[in-house]
């Protein structure tokens, strides 16, 4: 059975993030940049989102504001440090996020 | 739920397998082929060849040893032929796996000749693969079945989906006094400390601790850049940004029971439950290591489409990632893609994971086996001489 991409399922988001508190939700499809729909895995709770970036599948985006060299958590835990300054709604990958634990690999 | 009837064969040292396969297998590189010489005169029969066992030695030949003789004796194997250049490490390998009570022939190539041994060997490979056919399906506990999970090519949709999927299965498992070995050492990165919580005692956390650390302390010493090798490419294209981003993935699949045990590559779980073993995360180097230990199925979730199959531990595919389920549905075993848009809930894709898990042991063949996918890969630990 095969579904448009884009068309919203029943209950389906754009965006899931593991924990409250997460500094970073996951596209479970293809985004656009503009207003979006998210919800916690852990609480179920549902919330808005507005994407700066367009935002593939798989990859995720800011949360919230985050500094330069900031603590970024997903699964409640870090999973890195920003390499500068990221905007909420912004797409976050390897070019504004790296390893806090193999300092080598940039 | 009903408990399902599981059939499997019930090897002469009491373990239980799902597969009956006869092995040709080669000790070392010059031999294969010979081996893959007897498996095409005898269809049926499987030749397991690979590239290393000369000039080995120290750890990295204790652990060539360990993997060969571990392969041979794994319960889905029904009868091996060893086929070496030269008797000596052929006997080796040969009386380690006879110690499973299971018939076992060997053939060494020098003053025979591969065309002397292809006919002697031959022979002698008909004869097992022919009483192998006589062995029949016979009931077995799920308790019985030892079972390995390891992801690859991993993305944010393993840690949303798949590996949880994966999960429900491995906690139901062991609740069946089953037992699991996880592992994957680097690839614990930024998250080691939550298996070392779940360490069962102080001594397995110390063993734990002590292979993690190791393996750290290797890969610092290099001082590479592991960004691109680990996390994969493929991994980076799938979203995955940092190590401890797929550390965290990886580990949502090891379920919620504590760590029994801290095993060294290969070696066999000595405790039911759940056992971490010390391993590369490069697929088929894992699950070789695995079915050395003697586990007989594997459950492999997968986010961009890893493809690894193993020529004697059958490999289930499982992914939440819609594109590669649309993609590479030939690869993959169990789609639980609708827990991304929240279709239904983890127990509903555990469901769906046993009851492939459950026609799988009863014999349905996977994905990777129906496709040929027999990767055999031997871990090596240091150069040869």
């Amino acid at each position: 059975m095969t579904e448009p991409a884009s068309s919203p399922a029943a209950g389906g988001v754009d965006f899931l993030a593991h924990r409250q508190g997460d500094d970073v939700a996951v596209a479970v499809r293809d985004t656009g940049p503009g207003a979006a729909s998210a919800a916690y895995l852990d609480s179920g709770d549902r919330f808005g989102i507005t994407a700066r970036d367009a935002i593939p599948l798989g990859h995720k985006i800011a949360l919230r504001d985050l500094g330069e060299y900031e603590d970024v958590l997903e699964y409640g835990v870090l999973i890195g440090l920003t390499r500068g300054p990221v905007a909420a709604g912004e797409l976050v990958h390897t070019h504004n996020l790296r390893s806090a634990r193999w300092q080598k690999s940039v | 739920m009903a408990e399902k009837r599981l059939t499997g064969y019930r090897r002469a040292d009491g373990r239980v397998g799902i597969r009956n396969h006869v092995l040709i297998l080669p000790v070392d590189d010059l031999s294969n082929a010979a081996a893959e010489s007897v498996a095409r005169a005898i269809p049926g029969t499987l030749a397991l060849p690979h590239p290393y066992g000369r000039l080995q030695f120290g750890a990295d030949l204790d652990l060539f040893f360990q993997t060969m003789i571990g392969t041979g004796a794994n319960p889905n194997v029904a009868a091996v032929v060893v086929i070496g250049i030269e008797p000596t490490w052929t006997e080796r390998i040969a009386s380690g796996i006879a110690e499973t009570g299971k018939p076992v022939a060997q053939f060494s190539v020098e003053r025979h000749g591969d065309l002397r041994i292809l006919e002697m060997a031959g022979r002698r490979a008909a004869q097992l693969l022919q009483d192998a056919s006589e062995l029949t399906r016979v009931p077995v506990e799920r308790g019985e079945l030892l079972m390995s999970i390891k992801c690859g090519e991993s993305d944010t949709t393993s840690g949303l989906g798949a590996n949880p999927a994966t999960s429900e299965a491995v906690d139901r498992h062991i609740a069946a006094g089953g037992t699991v070995i996880f592992g994957e050492t680097t690839e614990l990165t930024g998250g080691e400390h939550l298996i070392a919580e779940r360490c069962a005692s102080e001594e397995v956390r110390k063993k734990f601790q002590g292979f993690f650390d190791d393996y750290f302390a290797l890969v610092e010493r290099t001082g590479a850049n592991l960004l691109g090798s680990q996390p994969t490419q493929g991994n980076i294209r799938g979203g995955l940004s940092t190590i401890e981003e797929k550390a965290l993935g990886n580990i949502q699949k090891t379920g919620t029971a504590p760590v029994v045990d801290a095993l060294a590559p290969a070696e066999r779980p000595a405790q039911a439950g759940l056992n971490f073993m010390d391993t590369s995360c490069a697929a088929a180097e894992f699950i070789t290591l695995t079915a050395a230990a003697g586990a007989v199925i594997h459950l492999f979730p997968t986010g961009q489409g890893n493809v690894v199959g193993h020529p004697v531990e059958p490999v289930i595919k499982i992914t939440a990632n819609p594109l590669t389920q649309a993609t590479m549905s030939e690869h993959i075993d169990v789609d639980v893609s609708g827990l991304l848009q929240l279709d239904y809930d983890l127990a509903t894709a555990g469901d769906r994971l046993e009851d492939v898990i459950d026609r799988t042991v009863n014999g349905r063949l996977t994905c990777a086996e129906a496709l040929g996918h027999r990767e055999f890969a031997l871990t090596r630990l240091h150069p040869s001489a």
